[in-house]
C-alpha cells in the first residue's frame, strides 16, 4: 500500500469551512487543488481530513453508497435460500456468506461517512430510489444452484471490478476493498466448490446448474457497466484513480479467466459466438443485450420492486427497535 | 492473495483452495469418541436429538430475520447466533448418529424425520413475530440453554461434555446480548416497553416445559450424562428477574400450557420443517 499523503492538505477540511486559524486564508484553493492531484499522480491516498474537489466527493460518496447498497440488497436473492438450504454444512455457508454481505455494507457505509454523509440518509436515498445498487440483484433465483452460480459469476464479476479498487486514490474505500476482496474471493470459491459438487451429482442437479448458468451469464457481463463508448465519467473517474480499468476492459479479463473455468464444471456458456481469438490473445463474445440492461437500472427488471420493498418493510418494522435504542442511551446519559 | 487472477487455485483441493485457509478448528479434536461404557446408547441418542432439534429450530428462526432486522449491527449479530446454534446442532446430531450405531450423518436428522420425531421444545418453534417477540424468546432460551449446557461440561460423555464446554460460550453471548436488548426496550419508549412486554406475555405459557423432564432427560441426568431440567428453574428465574427488573419489565403472571418433549408440537413447526427440508427431499439422492 502506498503511504497516506502528508503536507497541507491535512490541515484543511472539505473547503467548507470558512476559518481554519488562518490556514485557508493562507493556502488559497489552486494551492490545495494542486496538491491534491499531486497526491493522486504520486499514487498516494486521499483521506477524509485532506482538502478534495467537491465533485471528487461527490463521485466517491455515490460510488461508495452504490456499493454499500448493493452489498445490503445482494444479501436478499441468497438469503432467500438459507431455510431451505439442502445440507447443514451448506446451510453454514450461506448463512455465513449473507451475514459477510451486511459487514461489507456497514464497513462501506462507514467509509462513505468518512465522506461526510450519513448512514440512515443513505438508506433513505436507497428506499426513495434516489440511489442505485448494482442491477444483477434484480435477478430472481428460482433454485438453489443459483446461490452456487451467483458465487462463481456474480462475486466473480464483483471481484474483477473489486480487486483494482484496492488501490482507489480514497484511503478508507481501498482500504475497506482489501478486506471485502478476500471476503469475496472466498465466496466465489464456495460457489464453485458448490457448483463442482452439484456436477458431481444427480442428473436433476446437473440441468440444475447449467439453467442457473444460462440465466446469469449475460447479466453478469452486464456487471461491468456500459460500452466504454457509452460511458461518460470513465476519463474523469480514471484520472483520479477511483477507477483503475475500463468497462470492457474488465469484461473482457472476466470473460477470459471465466471460460476455462467453465471448461472445467463442464458447464456450457449460453454464448454462440464465445470463442478464443489468438490474434487479439482473448476471447471474443456475442452482443450483450443493453436494452435489457437500460430496462433493468431505469427498475423494470424482474426483481426491482421487490428488492426495494423488502429493505423498506424491514426499516420502517426496525424503526421502533432504533428509537428505542437511542432513548435508552439518551436516559443513560442524563440520570 | 494475487491482485491479478483472483481464480487461481479456484479448482484445488484441500485448505490452500480458500485461499486464506478456512480458519475453522474442529471443536471436537482430541476428544474420544468412543461411548463410554455403562452409558444407554438410545438415552444418550434421544438426549442429543432434543437438544439438537432445539438448536435447529431456534436457529431456522433467527435465520428468518436474515435481511429483515432492524439495523445492520443486529443482522451481524443474529446471524452469528444462528450460526453458533446450527454449529450446536450439527454436532448434537452427528452424536446422535454415532451413539445409535447408525452412523447416519447430520443431514439425516435434520432433514429425513418427520414432524412427529422431533423432541425439541414447542418455544423455539414459535412463528418469528416481531423484534420484541424475538428478543423475549431469546432471553428466555439462552438463559435456559445456558444453565444447562453449563451442567453438561461434567458430563459422562466426552463428546456431549465438549460440545457443551464450546456451547457455553457461545449462548452466554447470546444470553448477554438478549438482556441488553430487553433493558433497552423495556426501559426505551412507550412503545418499545409495550412491544417487549408483549413479547414476554405471548412466549410465557410455553417456559414451564423447558423444565418439564422427559424419562430420558431423568435418566441420562441419573446416569451422570445430561442434567435433569428441573434443576435449572431456580437459576433462570433469578436471571429473568434480575433482566426483567433493569428493563422495568413485569415477569408474566399467566398459566402454563403442559407439554414436554414427547412429540406434541405447535402447528408452526410443520410448516417450518416443509421449508427446511423441501430441496433435500426434492433431490433425495443428490449431494450438495
Amino acid at each position: 500500500m502506498t503511504e497516506r499523503s502528508e503536507g497541507i492538505n491535512k490541515h484543511s477540511t472539505s473547503g467548507h469551512s470558512s476559518d481554519e486559524g488562518g490556514l485557508m486564508t493562507a493556502v488559497a484553493e489552486t494551492d490545495l487543488a494542486r496538491h491534491f492531484e499531486h497526491t493522486i499522480e504520486r499514487d498516494q491516498r486521499i483521506e477524509p481530513r485532506d482538502w478534495m474537489p467537491e465533485a471528487y466527493r461527490a463521485t466517491m460518496i455515490r460510488q461508495i453508497a452504490q456499493h454499500a447498497h448493493s452489498e445490503i440488497i445482494g444479501m436478499q436473492p441468497e438469503g432467500d435460500w438459507i431455510t431451505r438450504a439442502p445440507s447443514l454444512r451448506r446451510k453454514a455457508i450461506l448463512l455465513a456468506k449473507v451475514q459477510d454481505e451486511a459487514g461489507h455494507g456497514l464497513y462501506l457505509y462507514s467509509a462513505a461517512e468518512t465522506l461526510g454523509v450519513d448512514r440512515a440518509d443513505l438508506t433513505t436515498r436507497l428506499i426513495e430510489r434516489r440511489q442505485k445498487y448494482s442491477s444483477i440483484f434484480n435477478y430472481p433465483t428460482p433454485a438453489y444452484a443459483d446461490v452456487g452460480v451467483i458465487g462463481w459469476l456474480v462475486d466473480g464479476a464483483a471481484i474483477c471490478n473489486q480487486v483494482p479498487l484496492c488501490r482507489s486514490s480514497y484511503g478508507p474505500y481501498a482500504r475497506a476493498m482489501i478486506r471485502i476482496c478476500k471476503e469475496e474471493s472466498f465466496h466465489q470459491r464456495q460457489g464453485y466448490e458448490l457448483l463442482m459438487t452439484m456436477m458431481r451429482g444427480t442428473d436433476a442437479q446437473r440441468a440444475m446448474v447449467q439453467d442457473a448458468v444460462d440465466r446469469w451469464w449475460w447479466p453478469s457481463l452486464m456487471m461491468f457497466g456500459p460500452p466504454d463508448q457509452d460511458s461518460p465519467n470513465t476519463a474523469r473517474s480514471m484520472a483520479w484513480k477511483v477507477k483503475r480499468h475500463t468497462n470492457d476492459e474488465l469484461r473482457q479479463r472476466f470473460v477470459d479467466m471465466t471460460v476455462p473455468q467453465a471448461e472445467a464444471l463442464g458447464v456450457t456458456l449460453p454464448d454462440p459466438d464465445l470463442r478464443w481469438n489468438p490474434e487479439r490473445g482473448h476471447h471474443d463474445f456475442g452482443p450483450i443485450d443493453w436494452d435489457e440492461f437500460k430496462r433493468v437500472l431505469r427498475g423494470d427488471g424482474p426483481c426491482n420492486a421487490e428488492r426495494i420493498d423488502r429493505r423498506r418493510r424491514a426499516h420502517e418494522e426496525g424503526a421502533w427497535v432504533r428509537e428505542a435504542a437511542a432513548a435508552h442511551a439518551a436516559k443513560r446519559r442524563t440520570p | 492473495m494475487s491482485f491479478d487472477n483472483v481464480y487461481e487455485a479456484l479448482t484445488g483441493d484441500g485448505d490452500a483452495r480458500w485461499a486464506f485457509g478456512t480458519g475453522f478448528t474442529d471443536p471436537l479434536a482430541g476428544v474420544e469418541t468412543a461411548v463410554p461404557p455403562g452409558v444407554d446408547r438410545a438415552d444418550l441418542t434421544a438426549y442429543c436429538l432434543m437438544l439438537g432439534d432445539d438448536a435447529l429450530v431456534m436457529s431456522h428462526r433467527l435465520q428468518e430475520w436474515c435481511t429483515n432486522a432492524p439495523d445492520l449491527e443486529e443482522e451481524v449479530a443474529l446471524a452469528n447466533i444462528a450460526l453458533d446454534l446450527l454449529g450446536q446442532a450439527r454436532l448434537l446430531y452427528a452424536r446422535a448418529g454415532h451413539a445409535d450405531g447408525t452412523g447416519r450423518g447430520e443431514d439425516h436428522y435434520a432433514f429425513f424425520r418427520g414432524e412427529e420425531e422431533f423432541a425439541g421444545v414447542r418455544l423455539v418453534e414459535t412463528p418469528r413475530g416481531d423484534f420484541g417477540d424475538l428478543i423475549a424468546k431469546l432471553l428466555v432460551f439462552s438463559t435456559w440453554r445456558l444453565a444447562l449446557l453449563q451442567r453438561l461440561i461434567p458430563s459422562r460423555d466426552p463428546v456431549l461434555a465438549a460440545i457443551a464446554a464450546k456451547g457455553v460460550k457461545e449462548v452466554a453471548y447470546h444470553r448477554d446480548h438478549a438482556a441488553r436488548w430487553t433493558v433497552r426496550l423495556g426501559d426505551g419508549t412507550d412503545e418499545s416497553h409495550r412491544r417487549m412486554q408483549a413479547g414476554l406475555d405471548r412466549i410465557w405459557p410455553l417456559v414451564a416445559e423447558l423444565f418439564t423432564p422427559h424419562e430420558a432427560e431423568v435418566r441420562s441426568a441419573r446416569s451422570g450424562v445430561g442434567a435433569d431440567p428441573a434443576d435449572l428453574r431456580a437459576e433462570f428465574d433469578a436471571v429473568l428477574d434480575q433482566v426483567l427488573t433493569a428493563a422495568t419489565l413485569r415477569r408474566p403472571d399467566v398459566p402454563p400450557d403442559p407439554g414436554g418433549r414427547r412429540g406434541l408440537h405447535t402447528g408452526a413447526l410443520g410448516l417450518l420443517l416443509a421449508e427446511l427440508q423441501s430441496v433435500a427431499r426434492a433431490h433425495p439422492e443428490a449431494t450438495w
